[in-house]
């Protein structure tokens, strides 16, 4: 029943009553897990919507300066692809039950993440020792928060990810084991496809003229 | 949504939670301190909420102080004056109602109204008491650290809040910013697991519009605060870069006490935006709960179902929905475009119609109704009263043409507190009157509650009624000492002082009200398990107060809505939600 049909029931009347009395309870922890990981990743892109929304903001002022360029961020989105497609394989994996392959794309998920965190780091170093570099100029303040603030979420993940790879050896519950490896691939997935976005954000410079102008701020 | 065969469930077993595992505690520490029953935690969440809001309440009278008698009090420099304001605007919203409504009733009271066992990730929700706890020991913190605590008002304006010259410039402000990300962070465990629970773990029949309307309030609130505060989040973190790296997001080039400052192109306004557009959802964090609470305590305690369920339920959605695009009637002085202030007040004045509506109903479920003038009603007809007048005086505010006169004077002071205080801590009082027999055992003191009733009713309108005045005659808010001016007429210094006393006298009467629940603790009346005849699964569970896992052996189903009082042909005057068709007594 959808959430409309729902909120239209009447539930005084006696014909919905014996409607009411079918409804079995939802207590179960798998999809609640599931429900909670959706109501996260909404949080979570209010927060990285309002990040884009301040930037674009700013972006309008005449005295923008774009960041200069970081063309290692290239390496690192494709690193952060190659973590993505990992535990994507992981996935796919435990859902056959390939234990050993579902192993391997886990921790080559965990280990491009790191990769791509450092490359992140990397890339701050970069930036702070170009002649460009200005603390006070909005677009590489910018720059450094909206990249900082993914890597904390994907540190995040690699907490999640850390539980999951502990439960993978020895006995372990197959069921568990495939609701963690789905929901960690989830979030890694969200995590990408946040990061193209701020990637194509940071990375375009001024030529967002169109978009700002359909959005009615420029 | 899970559903069974009709006929299956005529005779269907009890809902039984299969996979909630719950945790036990074999010490005290891990049942009353390190606890995961939901239970224990809202009362950890209200104890340390009304005891912050406590320090807030002593704050609201040193500002009365200076503001009925200035000169007077040695103790209270421009510096401390502003402090105080700030703390206690900042605690009373965030850290006392927010916390309380949602970490304390909302906790308490989801499992059990829903036939849940607890929550559904009990082990994250006690994380988030605790990082609830020490979001406020930061903030505490702030009042001993060299320069004090931040002085820039409730909403921490930059570049103000963190230029020199203003109180708590450095060390305040730093702790403050960094205790609403720790705010925010426990929050945001706990708003996941109420979100959850009810949408994932609610018993056998009970469907979403069999839910009382105590919990759709709660649960529209925690997806308001979910998606609100991290606005917040990122504005405090972005000052804090400001503040602490020499970035420029808020603070633009200027020269600040002769100084060139070392900033360039930051904006100001993006700030205000941001904050805004958490702090108008923040409203109504703070009004929904006590919307969805106070329906209840009138349709109990007035032996009458709620009138209008379903458009209640709707009002409540309808409300949540418009709270986010109503922010920048904040802002109408902040000099954004003319065109937002137009659409901004078109969208505020359209929210005035569900919350009418709510309004409407509850009066309609007086009416005819059974009416028992318990203390919980008192502080629900209260409730009335008091939001009916700040919404009213919201009209004014929301027009522009009107608000930009009355910007920054007394008359939005009064106009908030009426309907952001008053109203809200009515329902907060009326609550605790009402679920204490459940909680403790034992009934709360009649007669002190009575005295405390009509002393904090009719002294809050001492207090605010007048307040209106002073804004008309232009008196400004958040001013240390107002000085010799000419439109302001002697006489507004008379109204002040008696608003001060009134204060004082309404602060004071909450120690009864203290009082009275350490004395019904140990002296109470014992309460049984239904003292007010309601219908809700809290009132029937099988001990009371409920044990850890609520409900005993099995969970209750449901079979019908909250609200069956009065049935006709009923032999009692309530019809509990677990009782079927075929158990109820006819004449």
């Amino acid at each position: 029943m959808s959430m409309f049909q729902q909120l239209m029931a009447k539930p005084w009347a006696a014909d919905q009553g014996k409607l009411d009395d079918l409804y079995a309870g939802g207590a179960s922890s798998r999809l609640a897990k599931k429900l909670a990981l959706r109501v996260f990743l909404a949080v979570v892109t209010v927060l990285f919507t309002l990040l884009v929304t301040a930037y674009g903001g700013r972006m309008v002022y005449e005295d923008w300066r774009p960041a200069p360029q970081v063309n290692l961020l290239w390496a690192n989105t494709l690193v952060l692809i190659l973590s993505s497609a990992a535990l994507q394989w992981a996935q796919y994996s435990v859902r056959r039950g390939q234990m050993d392959a579902m192993r391997v794309g886990l921790l080559a998920g965990g280990a491009f993440t790191v990769v791509f965190l450092f490359g992140q780091v990397l890339a701050w170093r970069q930036l702070a020792m170009m002649v460009y570099f200005d603390v006070t100029n909005p677009a590489i303040a910018f720059f450094y928060l909206i990249t900082g603030v993914h890597g904390v979420h994907l540190l995040g993940g690699l907490v999640a990810w850390g539980r999951t790879v502990a439960k993978v050896w020895g006995d372990f519950e197959v069921a568990k084991v495939r609701q963690s490896v789905e929901l960690c691939t989830v979030y890694w997935h969200f995590l990408l496809l946040v990061w193209l976005v701020l990637f194509g954000l940071l990375f375009t410079g001024n030529n967002l003229d169109l978009l700002l102008k359909l959005c009615g701020i420029r | 949504m899970a559903y069974v065969a009709h006929d299956a469930s005529v005779f269907a077993p009890p809902a039984e939670v299969g996979e909630m595992e719950l945790y036990h505690p074999k010490t005290w520490l891990g049942k009353y301190v390190w606890s995961q029953d939901a239970k224990v935690i809202g009362i950890q969440y209200a104890i340390t909420a009304i005891g912050i809001g406590l320090v807030a309440l002593v704050m609201s009278w040193l500002i009365r102080l200076q503001l009925g008698f200035p000169d007077s009090f040695s103790f209270i420099d421009p510096s401390n004056y502003l402090q105080f304001v700030t703390l206690h605007g900042m605690i009373m919203v965030v850290y006392l109602l927010t916390a309380l409504f949602l970490g304390g009733f909302g906790n308490y009271l989801i499992p059990l109204m829903v036939g849940s066992r607890d929550m559904v990730f009990p082990y994250v929700n006690m994380v988030s008491y605790w990082v609830y706890l020490f979001a406020v020991l930061l903030l505490v913190a702030s009042f001993f650290v060299p320069g004090g605590p931040t002085g820039a008002g409730w909403t921490l304006y930059p570049p103000q809040a963190i230029l020199q010259g203003t109180p708590g410039a450095t060390w305040g402000i730093i702790l403050m910013l960094v205790s609403l990300v720790f705010f925010i962070i426990g929050f945001t465990m706990g708003g996941l697991n109420y979100v959850v629970t009810v949408l994932q773990a609610r018993t056998r029949g009970m469907t979403l519009m069999r839910m009382p309307l105590t919990i759709w309030g709660i649960f529209m609130a925690t997806v308001l605060a979910l998606l609100a505060f991290p606005a917040l989040l990122v504005s405090a973190i972005m000052m804090l870069f400001d503040l602490l790296l020499g970035t420029s997001f808020f603070m633009p080039a200027l020269v600040s006490m002769g100084q060139q400052s070392e900033h360039a192109g930051g904006s100001p306004l993006l700030f205000q935006h941001l904050f805004w557009f958490f702090g108008h959802p923040e409203v109504y964090i703070v009004a929904l709960p006590a919307f969805g609470i106070v329906s209840d305590l009138l349709s109990v305690h007035a032996r009458k179902n709620i009138f209008g369920y379903r458009m209640m339920v709707w009002a409540i959605v309808a409300i949540g929905g418009l709270s986010f695009v109503v922010w920048a009637h904040h802002m109408y002085v902040s000099g954004m475009n003319p065109y937002f202030g137009f659409f901004f007040a078109t969208t505020t004045l359209i929210i005035a119609v569900p919350t009418a509506l709510k309004v409407y109903n509850w009066v309609l479920t007086l009416w005819h109704g059974n009416i028992q003038l318990t203390v919980p009603m008192l502080f629900a007809i209260g409730f009335i009263f008091a939001f009916i007048h700040g919404g009213l005086t919201g009209l004014f505010l929301g027009n522009v043409t009107v608000s930009v006169p009355l910007s920054d004077t007394m008359f939005v002071v009064a106009h908030f507190h009426l309907v952001m205080a008053v109203a809200p801590i009515m329902v907060v009082f009326g609550a605790i009157y009402h679920w204490y027999p459940k909680i403790t055992g034992r009934m709360l003191n009649e007669g002190m509650g009575k005295f405390h009733f009509w002393a904090t009713f009719l002294g809050t309108y001492a207090i605010y009624l007048p307040m209106h005045y002073l804004g008309f005659l232009g008196v400004p808010r958040r001013y240390y000492a107002v000085g010799g001016t000419d439109f302001i007429p002697a006489s507004a210094q008379s109204l002040n002082a008696g608003i001060t006393i009134a204060s004082l006298l309404v602060g004071a009467v909450q120690l009864v009200f203290l009082y009275n629940l350490v004395w019904s603790y140990f002296k109470g009346k014992p309460s049984g398990g239904n003292p007010w005849n309601a219908t809700t699964l809290e009132w029937q569970t099988a001990d009371t107060p409920p044990k850890h896992g609520n409900f005993g052996a099995t969970l209750p189903v449901v079979y019908r809505w909250a609200y069956d009082y009065s049935v006709p042909g009923a032999d009692q005057d309530f019809i509990p939600q677990n009782v079927p068709a075929r158990e109820v007594a006819r004449t």
